[in-house]
C-alpha cells in the first residue's frame, strides 16, 4: 500500500473525521455548537445568512448550511454530532438526515432499516467491492 | 473494601431516551426492545449495586472542539442531565460518588492512565439512556454515579487495548478503597451503526454477535482488533465498542454471561446489551 493512500478512504461511503476534517470544520462545527442556546436558535432562524456572518465560514461552508447539503457539510469538515444541532433546529431526527444523506426516500430507509439495515456485503472496501466468500458468515 | 461484581454494556440510543420521556415504550415499533431490557432491569433490582462507573461518550453536549479530553472522570457530587438541543431530558440529577471517583482518579493516574479530572459536567443522552433502560423512571436514580466519558468523536479515540487496560487499573482502583460498597461498571454505545453519509444505516449482525462473544469469552483478542476493523465493519459510529471493553478490562478474565440481548432496529441502530458476573 502507498504510504499517502489513507486506508480508511477505502471504506465506502463513509467520512472519519480525523485532524485534518477537525481543523477544516472548526468554526463549522461551532456554528452547530452555537445552536445549543435557544438565543441563537431564534436569531438564525430569523435569518440565517446573518447569523452565519458571526462565524469565519468558507464561501462553501456557509453554503453548504444554507441549502442544507448535509453530505457538503460532511466533506467541508462536519461532523455528524456536532450537524445534529442544526438538524434538530430544523426540527428533524437523525433517521430523517441519515435518509437524506443517502438519497433514499424517508419510507425506504425506514424500510431497510426495520427489515435488518444496510447489509454490510458490498459495502467493506472500495478496491474490493465483492465480499471474500471466508468473510461471510 | 468495594468491591467490583459485574459488568453491563447496552446501547444508548437518543431515541431510546426519547421513547421513554414520550410515554411510547408499548408502541409497536419500541415493545419488542423494552421487553428485551425486562430481565435486566429485574436482575439489577435484585443485585442493588451501591455505586456504578458508567462509560460513555458524550456527544458534543459538554464538550465541543474547544477540548477534546480522551478519557474524563466525572468526580463531582452531581451532574446535570444536559440540553443537547430540545431541553434536558426529565431524568433526575445524577448523585456522584466524589470520593471514591477521585480515589479512582488518583490511583490510574499513578498507574499511569493520565486521565482528566472533571468537576463541572453535564451528562448527555449517552449516560442517562442506559440508566432509563436498567432502572426505568424512578423519582430518583437508586445509586450514586461516576460517569467516565471517552472520545470517540475525534478520530483517533483511543485503542481497544488502552480500554481494556483502562479497565484493568480501574478494577485496581476499586479493590483499593476502603469502604464496604458494591460496584459494577457499564460500558455503553455501539452497536453496529453508522449516522453520516451514503453508508448511514449499516447494520452488521454478524460482527455484532462474534464482538458479543468474544467480550465474554476473548476480550483480549478483541482488545487487539484496529480502529479501521470497527468501522469497516460495524460503521463510523460502531467504533463507540471500544468503551466496552473498558467494562471488560475491569472484571475477571473468566465471567459468567447472565444475560445478552440484540435488537435490530433502534432508529439507526443495533441495540445490543450483555450482563457479566464476576465468579466469586
Amino acid at each position: 500500500m502507498k504510504d499517502e493512500l489513507n486506508p480508511f478512504d477505502d471504506i465506502p461511503g463513509t467520512t472519519l473525521f480525523d485532524a485534518q476534517r477537525s481543523r477544516q470544520g472548526y468554526h463549522l462545527n461551532m456554528f452547530c455548537m452555537s445552536l445549543m442556546k435557544a438565543e441563537n436558535r431564534a436569531a438564525f432562524k430569523a435569518d440565517e445568512a446573518a447569523f452565519l456572518l458571526k462565524f469565519p465560514l468558507t464561501d462553501a461552508q456557509r453554503n453548504a448550511v444554507l441549502v442544507r447539503d448535509w453530505n457538503g457539510m460532511i466533506a467541508l469538515g462536519g461532523n455528524i454530532y456536532f450537524l445534529a444541532k442544526l438538524f434538530s433546529t430544523d426540527g428533524k431526527s437523525f433517521q430523517q438526515v441519515a435518509a437524506i444523506m443517502t438519497g433514499a426516500s424517508q419510507e425506504d430507509y425506514a424500510k431497510m432499516m426495520l427489515n435488518g439495515g444496510r447489509s454490510i456485503d458490498g459495502n467493506r472496501s472500495k478496491s474490493q467491492p465483492a465480499t471474500p466468500p471466508e468473510s461471510k458468515k | 473494601m468495594a468491591r467490583l461484581v459485574a459488568g453491563v454494556a447496552t446501547s444508548h440510543v437518543p431515541a431510546i431516551g426519547a421513547a421513554i420521556d414520550l410515554g411510547k415504550t408499548g408502541d409497536p415499533y419500541w415493545q419488542p426492545l423494552f421487553k428485551g431490557y425486562e430481565p435486566a432491569k429485574k436482575w439489577i433490582a435484585e443485585q442493588k449495586p451501591d455505586v456504578i462507573i458508567l462509560v460513555y461518550n458524550d456527544h458534543a453536549s459538554a464538550f465541543s472542539l474547544e477540548m477534546i479530553p480522551t478519557f474524563a472522570l466525572g468526580c463531582a457530587a452531581e451532574f446535570a442531565p444536559a440540553d443537547e438541543g430540545w431541553g434536558p431530558r426529565k431524568v433526575p440529577v445524577v448523585k456522584g460518588h466524589p470520593e471514591l471517583a477521585w480515589h479512582i482518579a488518583q490511583s490510574v493516574i499513578l498507574d499511569e492512565f493520565d486521565l482528566t479530572i472533571v468537576n463541572n459536567m453535564a451528562v448527555d443522552h449517552g449516560l442517562t439512556v442506559p440508566l432509563s433502560l436498567l432502572f426505568g423512571q424512578p423519582q430518583e436514580w437508586p445509586c450514586q454515579v461516576i460517569p467516565l466519558a471517552v472520545n470517540v468523536v475525534q478520530y483517533p479515540p483511543p485503542t481497544g487495548n488502552r480500554c481494556y487496560n483502562l479497565g484493568l487499573a480501574i478494577r485496581r482502583a476499586v479493590e483499593s478503597f476502603d469502604q464496604n460498597l458494591k460496584v459494577m461498571i457499564f460500558g455503553t454505545g455501539g452497536m453496529s451503526h453508522q449516522l453520516q453519509g451514503p453508508r448511514a444505516g449499516l447494520i452488521n449482525r454478524a460482527f455484532d454477535t462474534a464482538f458479543l462473544d468474544n467480550l465474554t469469552a476473548d476480550p483480549r483478542k478483541l482488545a487487539r482488533m484496529p480502529h479501521i476493523d470497527y468501522v469497516r465493519e460495524a460503521g463510523s459510529e460502531g467504533i463507540e465498542l471500544v468503551m466496552w471493553l473498558i467494562m471488560r478490562g475491569a472484571l475477571d478474565e473468566k465471567v459468567r454471561e447472565v444475560y445478552r440481548f440484540y435488537h435490530v432496529p433502534a432508529s439507526n441502530t443495533a441495540v445490543g446489551h450483555i450482563i457479566l458476573e464476576n465468579e466469586a
